[in-house]
């Protein structure tokens, strides 16, 4: 019997891992569908802003407080880890805490770090959980949200509270078991916030003791191994590529634009066609249309995201009701991009469904409204720039459709003919200088 | 006064100190002329040797690129940029924060490499080395004025300190808006919005902004950007406070308040 439970346990724990490396390599080959980009550059600067912005969280703490409460959830869940690993060896093993007779004393002290900060998870999504649905927060009821992202972030939450509870109940459980004197339950020392639990089990025979604390203890591990899994297809996966994400984030000045050198080249060869090499070939495309023309770190940023949507509440377009939320512009960067995944997946290379992220998921009144003040870059937490985007499908809108409103045309038009987005003859730029002469 | 172009300086086998970048909105723009003339009677007051292209300049092809016509910002890029190497120019300082993001962060990787500096960041300088001096009792002092950070600017190139400076030294009480700095809200023109008209919306961007402006009790709105003056003024006369609430560049309250 028991080496049944020890197998059942493998065997869940390998399928486990294995679903989810095949998703993480899934999401890989999507992130590199994208164009290639060097950011191997800066390594000390990289790890610098990798352990101030997604260890130390610094862009949180624009709001203290509820820095604070997310940053337990972050330590918790890193720390619970530890707990963790002797739960999957005790698994593994057909032990039961085998830390215990390894560690001695300091055992009882980290199992009570560990409920501590687990009664402190709790709280804190149980609070996020009534922020998100009762507070009405603008950036928590958008429109973005809309079914299952909505359902998605309670999802998460919820699964949080429920892995704590069972993490608790089964060291309540484990506890009475342990005063009892029930074979294989090691006396430990009492629990700091479990024992708070143990007269909801008060008087309960020995086997139901037993039989509480090992269905928590398996719903428990088969709960963080399921959460596992569902973290590639939910927002929640942000806790994974906030790092990567920091590390690869933009260092120059925010506001420098990617320079296009295929169209710098075209210029020069165009005005000194003696350095065009004999037999250049136009660049295919200009700009993005689809996911494929954004780049690989554009495309991590999608995956990075965890619609958190402060990006949108400082976005200036979003706050006068315009079209535009660049949250949404994420969102729909990683729902191309998982679709386009898919058809792989299907198709074994991309067959051609149709369909782009520009006009099938973002429209061109959306990003026209953006007035690229960097509000949003600023505003992310985790490093990402919807305004990356944005740029880079409004030069496929022109550069490819000849899409601009006509005044934008009648701008182009006077900045190549008069050298200024208005009408004036530039002959009187510095009509002002002669005024002042007189 | 004499505004010298870089032309007639070579011609004269001269060297300016420093060019001005004036700017499309400088050059044309009504309101913004009256910014670019009150910052060259500055820079010739403190005595600093200047020069400005006159018709050899160019719009720095900023809004093009934020549209997305790459093309027409590399053509208007590289015909500055020769312009600009022609006279073997060094440092630049500009009133305008996107020409000043464009000249120092975009030019360089296209072989424009000068020493930037935006307008406020230069009267600061002045005002530390005690070559711009006040005016006992100046038209500002113990009045409000609150300032209104400029994108290109701020989060863009991170000058957060050098306007607010130079306002301090005019002596008035400073009062920040409810956005400011890093959260500042912008005015709406950036991006090339300037050019065209809002997308549907519930409101304008400037009217939200001046709104911010007005609440603060302020009666002077402080710029360092010519399109954030042109939206501003617009948000402000649109609000019937334009008799009340003035909206200026700080170059213009030193210029009215320096010796």
């Amino acid at each position: 019997m028991e080496y049944l439970q020890q197998a059942l346990f493998v065997l869940m724990a390998i399928s486990a891992i294995y679903l989810f490396a095949k998703k993480v390599g899934e999401i890989r080959r999507n992130i590199f569908l994208g164009k290639a980009l060097d950011l191997s550059d800066n390594a000390a600067i990289r790890w610098k802003n990798l352990l101030l912005l997604a260890m130390g969280q610094k862009k949180m703490f624009k709001n203290i407080p509820v820095a604070l409460m997310h940053f337990i959830i972050y330590a918790g869940f890193i720390i619970i880890n530890i707990e963790v690993l002797e739960i999957v060896l005790d698994g593994i093993l057909g032990t039961h805490r085998l830390f215990l007779p390894l560690l001695g004393g300091i055992y009882n002290w980290l199992i009570n770090i560990f409920e501590v900060l687990a009664l402190g998870v709790l709280v804190v999504c149980v609070l996020f959980l009534a922020r998100r649905n009762w507070l009405k927060l603008k950036r928590f009821v958008s429109k973005d949200l809309n079914g299952w992202p909505k359902t998605d972030a309670n999802f998460i939450l919820i699964t949080e509270i429920i892995l704590m509870s069972l993490f608790l109940i089964m060291n309540a459980a484990d506890q009475l078991l342990q005063q009892n004197g029930a074979e294989h339950y090691a006396v430990t020392g009492s629990f700091s916030i479990s024992s708070f639990l143990m007269p909801l089990f008060e008087g309960f025979s020995n086997s139901t003791l037993i039989g509480i604390e090992r269905t928590a203890w398996w719903i428990h591990i088969a709960g963080i191994f399921a959460f596992l899994n569902y973290l590639p297809y939910s927002k929640h996966l942000h806790i994974a590529l906030a790092f990567p994400n920091a590390y690869y984030a933009k260092l120059d000045s925010p506001g420098k634009i990617n320079n296009m050198p295929e169209v710098q080249n075209e210029v020069l060869y165009a005005m000194q066609p003696e350095l065009a090499p004999a037999n250049a070939a136009p660049p295919a495309s200009f700009g993005a249309k689809d996911v494929f023309d954004l780049s690989w770190k554009n495309l991590l940023d999608a995956y990075s995201c965890t619609e958190c949507g402060r990006c949108t509440a400082e976005c200036p377009a979003n706050i006068t009701g315009k079209l535009l939320s660049p949250r949404k512009i994420m969102m729909a960067t990683r729902d191309r991009l998982e679709e386009v995944g898919k058809n792989i997946n299907q198709n074994k290379s991309f067959i051609q469904d149709g369909k782009s992220l520009l006009h099938d998921y973002i429209s061109v009144e959306e990003l026209r409204a953006c007035t690229t003040c960097n509000a949003c870059v600023e505003a992310c937490p985790v490093s990402i720039s919807p305004l990356d985007i944005i740029v880079e499908l409004r030069r496929s809108l022109i550069m490819e459709e000849s899409n601009a409103p006509q005044e934008w045309n009648s701008t182009f038009s006077n900045i190549e003919n008069n050298f200024a987005p208005w009408k004036f003859s530039p002959d009187d730029r510095d009509k002002w200088a002669s005024e002042m002469a007189s | 006064m004499k505004i010298n172009t870089m032309a007639e300086m070579m011609a004269n086998g001269e060297t300016p100190e420093i060019l001005f970048w004036v700017g499309c909105a400088g050059s044309f723009d009504q309101r913004a002329q009256k910014i670019t003339k009150a910052f060259a009677t500055i820079l010739t007051k403190v005595g600093l040797k200047f020069a400005i292209l006159g018709k050899e300049e160019a719009c720095t092809g900023d809004p093009a690129r934020r549209a997305g016509n790459e093309f027409l910002f590399q053509m208007m890029a590289y015909q500055n940029i020769q312009v600009l190497n022609g006279y073997n120019i060094k440092k630049i300082v500009t009133t305008c924060p996107h020409c000043f993001n464009t000249l120092k962060n975009e030019y360089p990787e296209l072989g424009g490499r000068y020493e930037v500096i935006h307008h406020t960041t230069l009267l600061q300088e002045l005002i530390n080395e005690g070559k711009i001096v006040m005016k006992e009792g100046g038209s500002f002092k113990g009045k409000k004025i609150s300032y209104h950070d400029s994108c290109y600017l701020g989060r863009a190139n991170d000058i957060y300190e050098a306007p607010r400076k130079v306002l301090e030294a005019l002596d008035a009480e400073l009062v920040e808006m409810k956005r400011c700095r890093t959260n500042g809200l912008c005015c709406g023109a950036g991006g090339a919005q300037m050019f065209k008209e809002d997308e549907p919306g519930t409101s304008r961007i400037n009217m939200d902004r001046a709104d911010e402006a007005l609440e603060t009790g302020a009666k002077f709105i402080a710029a360092a950007c010519p399109f954030c003056n042109t939206m501003m003024s617009d948000g402000v006369k649109n609000r019937e406070k334009e008799s009340e609430v003035a909206v200026l560049d700080i170059a213009e309250m030193i210029a009215e308040s320096m010796v």
